[in-house]
């Protein structure tokens, strides 16, 4: 396939994700809003834009963080190129400029997507058209996701959608983890406390995790658990441990393809090591936010590996 | 019938109010639909096109960057004896085209036997001299011709235009017969029409046996797009998808060892076959337009070398030349030693003295083109035009008389149209796609039906406000 077709696909999936791991953050921040006084509502949804890394662009145009202006910045602020809105076009263009490499219930997907988002977009949106707003992002992503499943090749060009994905869902669980770190830090919490039971919910929340989190765990929420869980944990498929066993999987499938290995393998080793024989309390001792900070920088060295080896740019 | 001249030719109904035989199948069907339904099902088909992508580009024009051309989902239809005449006459006409141009870019034997003038060439930006004394793979100039065609009676076919660089509409052939077949299933169950489907195969397999000497194995063909934001682009990416080809912009391509090749993700790989949709000008800035970035530097020296097939072959353009348009009777009897099966419009050089003089005279019955000038744009019709429109016209026209050719306006054919109010006839034209290879010619049965949809408006083009139709060819 085409190096420009790779780097299309790869990173149609990427906006995509990143669209939908915003609509949660936002889902989440409207959840704790709503039962917080105004003040600290107002701090809630400072810390959304603060971990959905929009603090440049929000501050260039607002000096508060009233609610509506949050996520209006956030959903559809055509200045902002990282608003929901901003990355369906985004995603849109990409899958135009792969069109004939995905198949057309992939394409049909996106672009119905696009016109039904564009649409609900196109206004500024109240508080009562957010909650739809919101679902109408998770359930379009669904559905794109559904159908690159569904009806495409187990190939190359599966495997950079796949890894383009898995890449971004990483990204957004280190850096939403790295935010809030230190609620989940020993030291500084202590059982029990209301405070912090609502921002390990918060976490969870915006992961889509808490419902997991609960069923394996009885209902008992403990911070070093939640790190454990959002990190380690394989069987979630938000963890950290979950995102690299796909990328390390979909790699293998490329060099099955191609017949050869190149650099991003050995690449994906060394980020592997990281992550492999570690337990929650090793990666704590050693500093959680210099874990983090570490992570992101190793799934960056793996992205830039990809688009170098195959060729992405010329 | 209004704004329409009482002479029109109606495919449908003929003059004494009945249903001509193309239509019964479809009529009767017709007649048994619920009129409201029929509405909800044009509706759903426009949902079906915005949904699937089928939009077209309209140059000049910010606020919609992405058009959907409109549909009427009212067929178009010719018996199968009337589309095997048809189907002759264009397969003389590609024929000739063809061996004209390989004569003009090697021994020019109709030039020195007088039937066309030497000064057509002299100057003209569509011929290439880069041409001369090569022969493309296979002998083939022109893989893909869009014949424009204008019915006026029964038996009255004319060609309007000769489309042979790089003919547009195609997608549309297919994605109209692909929406009808949704739309009304047992409409085809009924009536037995002709399938368009395999016409990508068809051109896949065209393409590649076009394949340059350098080629080794299963040529490798691609469709070189100028992108995304090009006003064809649905139609370069369908095609593509279709045949299962690559889809290339300029900046995929490099010229490596003496072959084109693009940058894969594992390495670079050589094109045999290049299916371009970007003008001869843009095609290589080492020897056209320097500042083209939708070209490949080099690609010419390639193509000469034997390195690749570039289809349609840069210099096809001076075929479809409109100035050269009038000599295309001459053309057609000169190569094939027959009479032209399709007649020409009637054509005025104002180039020439008389002719000019006889436009001057008649402009407000006559269409005056651009010779160079496509996509409805820089013409004039003059029964349809103001008095300031003709006077502003007029002065272009004296100012430069070799920039334009006059045709008399004629009566087109209408078919209807599914209007709020019932059918209503619109003038159309037809454009059915010729595919050649050293194989032979293949052209599919139909085309585009392009339908103007403004009561007595003559103007197809999409780009101003032109529809399309499903086009059928009935089966015996």
């Amino acid at each position: 396939m085409l190096g420009r077709s790779a780097n299309a696909v790869f990173w149609m999936f990427r906006y995509l994700e990143r669209a939908e791991n915003l609509a949660r953050l936002l889902d989440t921040g409207f959840r704790m809003a709503l039962t917080r006084d105004h003040l600290t509502a107002e701090e809630e949804w400072r810390s959304v834009i603060e971990t959905a890394g929009m603090r440049d662009s929000y501050q260039e145009q607002h000096g508060t963080y009233a609610g509506i202006q949050v996520w209006n910045h956030i959903l559809r602020d055509r200045n902002n190129f990282n608003s929901i809105r901003s990355l369906i076009g985004a995603v849109r263009t990409n899958a135009r400029s792969a069109r004939n490499v995905i198949t057309s219930e992939v394409w049909e997907a996106v672009n119905g997507s696009y016109l039904q988002l564009n649409d609900l977009l196109a206004r500024p949106v109240n508080q009562s058209g957010l909650a739809d707003a919101i679902n109408t992002v998770k359930r379009e992503s669904t559905l794109v996701r559904g159908a690159i499943y569904g009806s495409m090749l187990r190939n190359d060009i599966y495997n950079f959608a796949r890894i383009g994905s898995f890449i971004e869902r990483a990204d957004n669980t280190a850096r939403i983890l790295d935010v809030k770190y230190y609620v989940l830090l020993p030291s500084l919490s202590y059982v029990g406390s209301s405070l912090d039971n609502v921002q390990w919910e918060t976490i969870l929340r915006s992961l889509g995790a808490e419902r997991a989190y609960r069923w394996l765990n009885a209902g008992q929420l403990d911070a070093r658990g939640i790190a454990d869980f959002l990190i380690l944990d394989g069987r979630f498929p938000r963890s950290l441990a979950f995102c690299y066993s796909k990328i390390r999987s979909n790699l293998q499938s490329l060099a099955l393809q191609y017949g050869e290995e190149v650099h991003a393998h050995e690449v994906m080793r060394n980020a592997d090591l990281k992550l492999q024989d570690k337990n929650i309390d090793l990666v704590i001792d050693k500093g959680l936010h210099e874990f983090l900070s570490d992570f992101i920088a190793c799934n960056n060295d793996i992205a830039r590996a990809v688009e170098t080896d195959y060729r992405f740019t010329d | 019938m209004s704004g329409q001249r009482p002479d029109t030719f109606d495919e449908m109904i003929d003059a004494e109010g009945g249903v001509r035989a193309a239509y019964e199948g479809y009529r009767q069907w017709f007649d048994e639909q619920d009129p409201q339904g029929l509405k909800r099902k044009h509706q759903e088909a426009e949902a079906f096109f915005r949904k699937t992508g089928i939009t077209f580009n309209v140059y000049g024009q910010d606020d919609a960057e992405e058009r959907l051309i409109p549909f009427d989902p009212v067929p178009r239809i010719v018996t199968a004896q009337e589309w095997r005449r048809l189907s002759r006459g264009i397969e003389q006409r590609v024929r000739a085209l063809n061996a004209f141009l390989h004569d003009l870019y090697h021994r020019q034997e109709i030039i020195k036997a007088g039937r066309v003038p030497e000064w057509l060439l002299r100057g003209n930006e569509a011929y290439l001299p880069h041409m001369s004394g090569f022969t493309p793979p296979g002998g083939v100039y022109t893989h893909i011709t869009g014949i424009d065609l204008v019915r006026t009676g029964p038996n009255d076919f004319h060609v309007l235009e000769d489309n042979a660089r790089t003919p547009s509409g195609v997608s549309y052939m297919l994605e109209n017969r692909e929406t009808m077949m949704a739309m009304f299933p047992e409409l085809f169950t009924r009536v037995k029409v002709a399938p368009v489907s395999n016409y990508p195969r068809r051109l896949a397999r065209s393409l590649a046996a076009c394949a340059p000497p350098a080629c080794e194995g299963r040529p490798v063909v691609a469709v070189l797009t100028p992108g995304i934001y090009n006003s064809a682009y649905y139609e370069h990416s369908f095609l593509a998808d279709q045949m299962g080809a690559e889809l290339v912009e300029a900046s995929d391509l490099r010229v490596i060892g003496g072959r084109v090749q693009m940058r894969t993700t594992r390495g670079f790989k050589p094109v045999d076959v290049l299916y371009r949709r970007v003008d001869d000008d843009y095609l290589d800035p080492l020897t056209f337009r320097a500042d083209s970035m939708l070209g490949v530097p080099g690609i010419m020296d390639v193509y000469r070398a034997g390195g690749i097939t570039i289809a349609n072959a840069p210099g096809t353009g001076i075929a479809d030349d409109k100035a050269l348009y009038s000599f295309m009777p001459e053309i057609v009897e000169f190569y094939t030693g027959e009479k032209p099966l399709l007649p020409n419009v009637e054509t005025y050089r104002c180039m020439e003295e008389d002719a000019l003089k006889y436009v001057l005279d008649n402009i407000a019955d006559l269409v005056v083109k651009e010779v160079h000038g496509s996509g409805g744009y820089g013409m004039l019709i003059g029964p349809t035009s103001s008095k300031r429109e003709i006077a502003r016209f007029t002065e272009k026209l004296k100012a430069n008389p070799h920039n334009y050719i006059a045709q008399p306006t004629l009566s087109l054919s209408t078919v209807p149209i599914l209007t709020k109010k019932g059918l209503a006839p619109r003038h159309v034209d037809l454009r059915p796609f010729v595919l050649m290879s050293p194989n032979g010619i293949e052209i599919t049965p139909g085309g585009l039906t392009r339908v103007a949809l403004k009561s007595g408006s003559l103007v197809v083009n999409s780009s101003q406000g032109g529809g399309t139709k499903d086009s059928w060819v009935l089966e015996e």
